[in-house]
């Protein structure tokens, strides 16, 4: 240093503080040479989300009022009126995106790294607490955005406690704040949002970020050198002593790349696709809503709608404690052997099965084929196709599929509900006598339309049923009836 | 010299230890006396914070009877929705008080109300006059119009208020959100 004012300056801030001593215990720790590798970025780039979700957070707090009868308006308030404040509601959603899916490549790269083996197995639990309390935060911050799919998101989170045994109720009131959905659950959500989940992760936070100093960081695996326990620790200090080399300067710069990378990222998407909601108001009298959780919940959205109905509790509520019970134990049942991913096919086989399930459920989930399309019976068109060359009987079958809303579950030429079959080729599958029956008995997810149908009604109904197959298919046959012709 | 010196040492240090030692039993005695008292005083801070939140996690039925509207604007053998607020609101709880159900009037004065609560997860179901189902947007359930389960994954029928006709109105008893755990009547749970 040139200059010696600035000179003393350092030498005094370095005699009170002792940055040195600091700045060699933790940024400047001594790593191994490994570890300078593109996998190894994903830890920091989810504390740098953390870091962003912190900023913009409070600076919404700045307007947003946590009170149900005005939580709404203050959103569209940031919306519209105060300046930039669609921007940051953006970069809030976008971060929060961005963190869930840099942690999850996070906890995928450890886990196929082996870096939760022996003596990391602390680590690895607060890992996993953290990946649950910003999944937590994901929830409660959606609940945040206090809007209709808030609202009902609310009461299926009701619906689930009450399935529990016993404090199944009590729960159902502890988690509302009090008997119904109301000023109470957004309040307690906000505290849980912005204090109690956030306070949780910095001390967890902290306590994850000592064990990689005091434990180490797991050096990249190589395949065929298994961890034993009373090897490995004087292992990895021999390989530290002999080429351990500082984690800053020589390690940060892909971590800092990547940072660079993951900010322009949430800023881009937040330009480009702008803030998430509010959707409509949270009225509950506005009943004409489908709710729908955000991405990260779509999967669990999808299951609850795809489960069979007898196991739905059960796996409900002991499914996840089971789930994380495995996740969070990993290391006190497999803490020692072969780390490399290359020497471990059921690792890499459940990595893959865990990302395709969540995928494919979350791809259904947003297209929902269980839900009855509520629209359907006074939008979709009927094909000209269908109705060209019918009898009257038959038209006024074609008119009562409508007025009886069966399209809200069954498509015609490709446009309706998809919960049951599309009716296109129904003539083809079933017999009059059998549509007769499926119609006035239901069956499967189907009700009873007995009541709600005249016979002549079921007679027209059946007549336009019976017209619906491809002139090159033959019609259904009763094969009882059939045979008995033949003899 | 050397041996007067060392004993001399010697003495000294034991005379050290002994005033070490004695005041390491009281700073004990202290440190015991300290964490005790705070056990205590951790305890007056930390009941009544816990009591505070989990105040909510006992529930005393607050449910009243609330009024629908007069029977003139329900007409016999039609199903319509009525909102009501809920008895037990608070002035910051805006639209959120404002409960719904669905109101089926079979004939004279005899009534069936349901929640607007799909027995499934809590979706608000809709009522469809022509085809005489209430559906389900989220996944998929369907009720009868006598709120019995038609199809999909609910667990049971709707969740029904108990009701009364009181001054030529329309009552029922609630004030809470059902769930499985808590329906609406008492006969259910």
């Amino acid at each position: 240093m040139r200059n010696p004012m600035l000179k003393s300056i350092a030498l005094w801030l370095e005699d009170r503080l002792h940055i040195a001593n600091l700045f060699e215990s933790t940024a400047g720790h001594k790593v191994p040479p490994s570890t300078n590798s593109w996998f190894y970025v994903f830890g920091s780039g989810t504390l740098l989300c953390f870091v962003l979700q912190i900023i913009t957070g409070t600076l919404l707090a700045f307007v947003y009022v946590p009170s149900a009868s005005q939580a709404w308006t203050s959103l569209q308030y940031l919306n519209n009126e105060q300046f930039l404040g669609w921007f940051l509601r953006a970069m809030h959603n976008w971060g929060s995106i961005f963190m869930v899916a840099i942690m999850s490549a996070h906890l995928i790269q450890t886990f196929l790294f082996g870096a939760y083996k022996y003596p990391r197995e602390l680590t690895w639990v607060s890992g996993c607490v953290l990946f649950l309390c910003t999944l937590g935060m994901a929830f409660t911050g959606q609940i945040l955005r206090f809007d209709q799919d808030a609202y009902w998101g609310l009461g299926i989170g009701a619906s689930i406690m009450g399935r529990v045994p016993f404090v199944g109720a009590n729960l159902v009131h502890l988690m509302l704040g009090g008997p119904i959905i109301a000023a109470q659950t957004l309040s307690r959500f906000f505290s849980l949002h912005v204090f109690i989940v956030p306070g949780f992760i910095i001390a967890l936070l902290s306590l994850h970020l000592r064990l990689v100093l005091t434990k180490g960081i797991n050096e990249y695996p190589q395949a065929g050198h298994a961890v034993r326990k009373d090897s490995y620790e004087a292992e990895y200090e021999e390989m530290i002593r002999k080429t351990g080399v500082p984690f800053v300067p020589h390690v940060i710069g892909k971590d800092l790349i990547f940072s660079a990378l993951v900010m322009t990222g949430v800023v881009a998407c937040a330009l480009v696709f702008g803030p998430m909601g509010p959707s409509g108001p949270p009225d509950p009298t506005l009943i004409h809503t489908a709710p729908k959780p955000d991405f990260y919940f779509l999967p669990i959205f999808a299951a609850l709608a795809l489960l069979p109905p007898y196991m739905e509790t059960f796996l409900l509520l002991v499914a996840p404690v089971v789930g994380i019970a495995i996740l969070v134990l990993l290391p006190f049942y497999s803490g020692t052997g072969e780390k490399s991913y290359r020497q471990r096919p059921i690792a890499v086989v459940v990595v893959l099965l865990a990302l395709l399930t969540a995928g494919l459920l979350a791809y259904s989930g947003t297209y929902a084929p269980w839900s009855p399309h509520m629209e359907a019976w006074r939008r979709d068109v009927t094909p000209a196709v269908y109705l060209k060359g019918r009898s009257p009987l038959e038209l006024q079958g074609a008119i009562l599929i409508q007025s009886k809303q069966c399209r809200n579950c069954h498509a015609l030429g490709e446009e309706g509900g998809l919960r049951g079959p599309a009716l296109d080729t129904v003539a083809t599958r079933l017999t009059s006598d059998q549509l007769v029956r499926q119609v006035i008995q239901g069956s499967g997810n189907m009700p009873a339309y007995a009541k709600n149908l005249r016979p002549a009604e079921v007679t027209a109904l059946v007549a336009f049923l019976e017209t619906l197959r491809p002139t090159y298919q033959p019609a259904a046959r009763d094969a009882n009836t059939h045979s008995a012709d033949k003899r | 010299m050397s041996e007067m010196n060392s004993d001399c040492g010697c003495k000294k240090a034991a005379l050290v230890q002994d005033d070490i030692r004695e005041p390491i039993s009281r700073r004990n005695l202290m440190l015991k006396i300290g964490a005790g008292l705070n056990v205590i005083a951790g305890a007056l801070v930390g009941v009544p914070l816990v009591g505070y939140v989990l105040s909510a996690f006992s529930r005393e039925p607050k449910n009243s009877w609330v009024r629908l509207g007069r029977l003139t604007e329900f007409r016999e053998g039609e199903t319509r929705l009525a909102v009501y607020r809920n008895p037990v609101s608070q002035p910051w709880d805006g639209d959120t008080a404002e409960i719904p159900c669905w109101v089926r009037r079979i004939e004279g004065e005899s009534f069936q109300v349901f929640a607007i609560n799909c027995t499934h997860l809590g979706c608000p179901v809709r009522w469809f006059e022509q085809s005489r189902l209430f559906m389900c947007p989220c996944h998929g359930g369907a009720f009868y119009e006598d709120g019995s389960h038609a199809s999909g994954p609910p667990p049971r029928g709707l969740f029904e208020y108990e009701v009364k006709v009181e001054d030529g109105e329309l009552r029922v008893f609630g004030g809470h959100l059902p769930t499985l755990a808590e329906p609406l009547r008492k006969e259910e749970s």
